[in-house]
């Protein structure tokens, strides 16, 4: 899979989580879910288990806790698929 | 089996406990029972001069029977040094009104226990054995992590 389709299908899992005052433009590489983007935990995991779905991979809580950026999503799911 | 110590480490007190009885619980779901006393505070407004439980009230009670008497079992022993809940969403439907001192039963499904997110399925039922409301519950649930 091309880093390209990666990330706009990692783009279209997190729109749909964000609040309303962030815009889908506001989404970018280096992005924080948390402090950025204003996800909270809770839709934080439910993004999580989207791209467990959408990649068909699974995460660990380790994944999870080094999950800040859209970056680090895209890394670990890179990881995950090699690793299949 | 004796569920007593879960409800012993539920994290709420009078005026705002909302489960008398644990009937079971296992990995996959709770079931239990509570009572709406007829003097407890908020039939006092909910409505003037027409007491009826409100629906905040009975999705509060599902989520203390369906969401944190099963989180409190799924953590198991670790949760004896408390626990730390943050109720994430709710999404119900109500069918039946609940009248004061009205005895009704929960009983959950856990969906998914993942990433300290647990999120269920319940449903409240009335002595008759009606349907009275039922929903989707989502919390954020942890154990202590400061001494």
């Amino acid at each position: 899979m091309e880093e390209e389709t990666k990330y706009n299908k990692l783009k279209d899992i997190i729109k749909v989580y964000l609040p309303e005052d962030v815009s889908v433009d506001a989404i970018g590489l280096e992005s924080n879910f948390i402090s950025e983007l204003n996800i909270n935990s809770a839709n934080l995991v439910d993004i999580v288990l989207d791209v467990e779905d959408e990649f068909d991979i699974m995460l660990e809580n380790a994944d999870m806790d080094k999950m800040q950026t859209v970056k680090d999503a895209l890394g670990i799911i890179d990881a995950k698929l090699e690793a299949k | 089996m004796d569920h007593s110590h879960i409800i012993d480490q539920l994290p709420y007190a009078e005026p705002f406990l909302f489960v008398d009885e644990l009937i079971a619980v296992d990995e996959n779901g709770a079931k239990g029972n509570y009572t709406f006393c007829k003097d407890s505070y908020f039939y006092k407004g909910h409505f003037k001069d027409f007491p009826v439980t409100p629906g905040v009230i009975l999705t509060e009670c599902c989520a203390q029977i369906g969401l944190v008497c099963l989180g409190i079992f799924l953590l198991g022993p670790e949760a004896s040094k408390g626990v730390e809940i943050g109720l994430s969403s709710t999404q119900m439907e109500f069918l039946l009104p609940v009248f004061p001192n009205e005895k009704v039963s929960v009983s959950s499904q856990k969906i998914y226990f993942r990433f300290n997110k647990l999120k269920c399925s319940v449903k409240m039922h009335n002595s008759q054995g009606k349907l009275v409301c039922k929903g989707e519950i989502s919390g954020m649930l942890k154990t202590h992590t400061y001494a």
